[in-house]
């Protein structure tokens, strides 16, 4: 099934590889690293904005790797739900690169006196990006797991950059959870394979149907402890406050914004397509409360902002997990406009974070003050996003809740009417933790001295410079600019849950319609 | 399809030793561990994959049934892949014994200070000397003021960047 636009879907993923291995080629050449890496990227968001257009119009677009017939060789498919994500995870990642740039000398060694390997940064950023892009269009269940290992190893690195102490700590913790997750995924497929013969994921959705009803359980257990795993959700969430705090803030900001939203595509991908019915829905509506709950409470308890925003991160999965547990289309759609709230929230945050550490020199909040009078811009910076993450309206954080509450009343049940009383509590203790580090680095009296000349040659105005602003502003902006496209939006997310519900134009699509499996 | 019985009790014993092994504290041993599971999750592949018959090369055989070779490609990828994450946290625990002489995997400090501090009753008279609870005996609060934070006599801006 070869519609006209095709032949664009693998460029997304061949174009960030081949700036890969001409970056890693050019390494030492900054000027160089820096031009292909925007033209990758720049390709990549022009690319996923056609088949956005494209998915939404004329269906899913498919690609059939090598030529080989669907039910044997590689599918790559991109509907409305994988055009989106693709698009918003592209844009924050270009966002991120350009405050990279713009942060210039020594930005990702704390302590290693600029003897870090620099060079490597923007291959592996680049190797993150396909490895992201190929989990959200991929079409089997095989090369998911490819891509997420594509992107744990970019990211292992960029979590481990410069190789100082605490990094090696925290990059420990994350790359053994995150490779027994894959072990688990890696399981999970073998027995699928096992079982039904297939692992392309338009085939499954007829022949899971067929096989035992508990060893459809089985899997679907299976597939959804490795994606929650990856997703952070709750009790599997441990690893995450501990690992990203300590990475640079461009790669916190990365991270922040795709490796746990790539969980929560597989999951809704799975439950929708393999697993319709909602078997465990009621498993997972516990599971998002508790992520709710459970985060936001160690958000409050944190010090350190990008501690708390870490823990803020974990809670705020909740939501999503909420929205697919509900399976219903409204749910869905709800889920879909909250992951690309979330995903421009939480990048634009670090971001800000980033900001924050180049004027104060720290991001501990107690160790900061007075940052609203030294710096208005930065505050301003930081309260905007961090508005939209609490949910005050008229902020596309707060539209995403309204949706999620539409949807868990909707639904009715006493379980999904309760989750819609946590997320409202967790939506005010998001307020009363954003606010407290709001109060205390911004607002508060200058206790330890801070005296807004942070760590960057060249005082406030080299710490602000236009290269780190600019992408920083440009981010704040598209979080604003959320609220005004909100109703588009909100009905092409509606489209893409109608037919992530009805599976038929998935399968249609890349089988054909005359195909029996 | 009857699976094959020995298979199955080689990869339970593959994962069981690597989850035991994985539970440790040295990153070595847990990469141990990380490997013997892997190999036992190979070997579910294989399991999956069928009974044993002739390769599936058209004509190579000899016209019996023919091995299933998707599970061996999906199987060969994933060795491939395993290998390179070994690669990785062979470097990680060298960096690591660089560093700090073992390879055993540290607290998080800054995650111990909060703890410390929550027993210490935060909201409670003793708010302030608790704030300032020391965690290590070297002074991580001295390392977390500096985090962040570059040296002093960093390159100019614009040279030697990302």
């Amino acid at each position: 099934m070869t519609t006209a636009y095709s032949w664009m879907v693998p460029l997304l993923v061949v174009l960030p590889l081949i700036g890969a291995g001409l970056t890693l080629a050019a390494a030492g050449r900054t000027a160089v690293q820096r031009a292909v890496s925007l033209t990758a990227l720049s390709g990549m968001a022009v690319l996923a904005a056609v088949l956005l257009w494209a998915s939404d119009t004329q269906g899913p677009q498919v690609m059939l790797v090598g030529g080989w017939t669907a039910t044997e060789g590689i599918v790559l498919v991109v509907d409305r739900l994988a055009a989106l994500m693709v698009i918003v995870s592209t844009t924050v990642t270009l966002a991120v690169l350009t405050y990279s740039i713009g942060q210039g000398a020594s930005s990702f060694d704390d302590e290693s006196d600029g003897h870090s390997p620099l060079p490597v940064f923007h291959p592996s950023l680049l190797v993150l990006a396909a490895g992201v892009t190929t989990t959200f269009i991929s079409g089997d269940l095989f090369h998911l797991y490819v891509g997420f290992e594509m992107l744990l190893a970019a990211s292992f690195v960029l979590l481990t950059l410069g190789g100082t102490v605490e990094r090696v700590r925290a990059g420990t913790t994350y790359v053994l959870v995150s490779l027994l997750s894959s072990l688990i995924f890696l399981a999970a497929i073998g027995m699928v394979y096992a079982a039904t013969g297939t692992i392309n994921l338009a085939l499954l959705s007829d022949r899971m149907g067929e096989i035992a009803p508990g060893t459809a359980a089985l899997l679907q257990v299976m597939l959804l402890i490795g994606f929650a795993v990856k997703a952070a959700v709750f009790p599997m969430s441990g690893w995450l406050p501990d690992s990203y705090p300590t990475a640079p803030a461009p790669v916190t900001a990365v991270f922040a914004g795709l490796l746990t939203k790539v969980g929560v595509y597989a999951m809704i991908r799975t439950q929708t397509l393999l697993f319709p019915g909602g078997q465990f829905s009621d498993l997972l509506l516990v599971a998002a409360l508790l992520t709710m709950i459970v985060g936001i409470l160690g958000a409050i308890a944190q010090d350190d902002i990008k501690r708390m925003l870490s823990f803020t991160l974990v809670s705020h999965i909740g939501f999503l997990i909420f929205g697919i547990a509900l399976g219903s289309t409204h749910g869905l759609a709800a889920a879909i406009f909250y992951v690309i709230h979330h995903i421009t929230v939480q990048t634009t945050l670090f971001l800000v974070v980033g900001l924050v550490e180049r004027v104060g020199g720290s991001s501990d909040s107690t160790r900061l003050g007075d940052l609203a009078r030294i710096s208005p811009v930065v505050g301003l910076l930081f309260f905007i996003p961090a508005m939209n993450l609490a949910g005050i309206p008229p902020f596309s954080g707060f539209l995403g809740k309204v949706g999620l509450v539409q949807a868990g009343v909707a639904d009715g049940s006493w379980l999904a009417l309760v989750l819609v009383a946590g997320s409202v509590l967790t939506s005010l203790l998001t307020l009363y933790a954003v606010a407290k580090v709001w109060g205390r680095a911004f607002w508060s009296e200058n206790a330890k001295g801070i005296t807004g000349r942070g760590p960057v040659r060249g005082g406030h105005h080299g710490a602000l410079g236009v290269g780190v602003l600019a992408p920083t502003t440009a981010l704040v902006g598209v979080g604003l600019a959320l609220t005004l496209v909100a109703g588009p939006l909100f009905d092409v997310a509606t489209r893409a849950a109608v037919d992530l519900m009805l599976r038929e134009p998935y399968v249609v699509a890349v089988l054909g319609s005359g195909v029996t499996p | 399809m009857t699976p094959n019985l020995t298979l199955v009790l080689v990869a339970s014993v593959l994962v069981g030793a690597g989850a035991y092994l994985f539970l440790s504290r040295s990153l070595v041993r847990a990469l141990m561990g990380f490997l013997l599971m892997g190999n036992g999750v190979n070997l579910v592949f294989i399991i999956g994959s069928g009974p044993a018959g002739s390769p599936p090369i058209v004509g190579a055989g000899d016209g019996g049934p023919m091995a299933d070779p998707v599970p061996q490609a999906l199987v060969l990828t994933a060795i491939v892949i395993t290998l390179a994450m070994t690669a990785f946290v062979l470097a990680l625990a060298h960096r690591g014994w660089q560093l700090a002489r073992d390879d055993l995997v540290s607290d998080d400090t800054e995650s111990a200070r909060i703890h410390a501090r929550a027993e210490a009753d935060d909201l409670g008279p003793g708010a302030d000397q608790a704030h300032d609870v020391e965690v290590d005996d070297d002074g991580d609060e001295a390392v977390a003021a500096d985090h962040g934070r570059t040296t002093q006599d960093d390159e100019p801006r614009g040279e030697g960047s990302p």
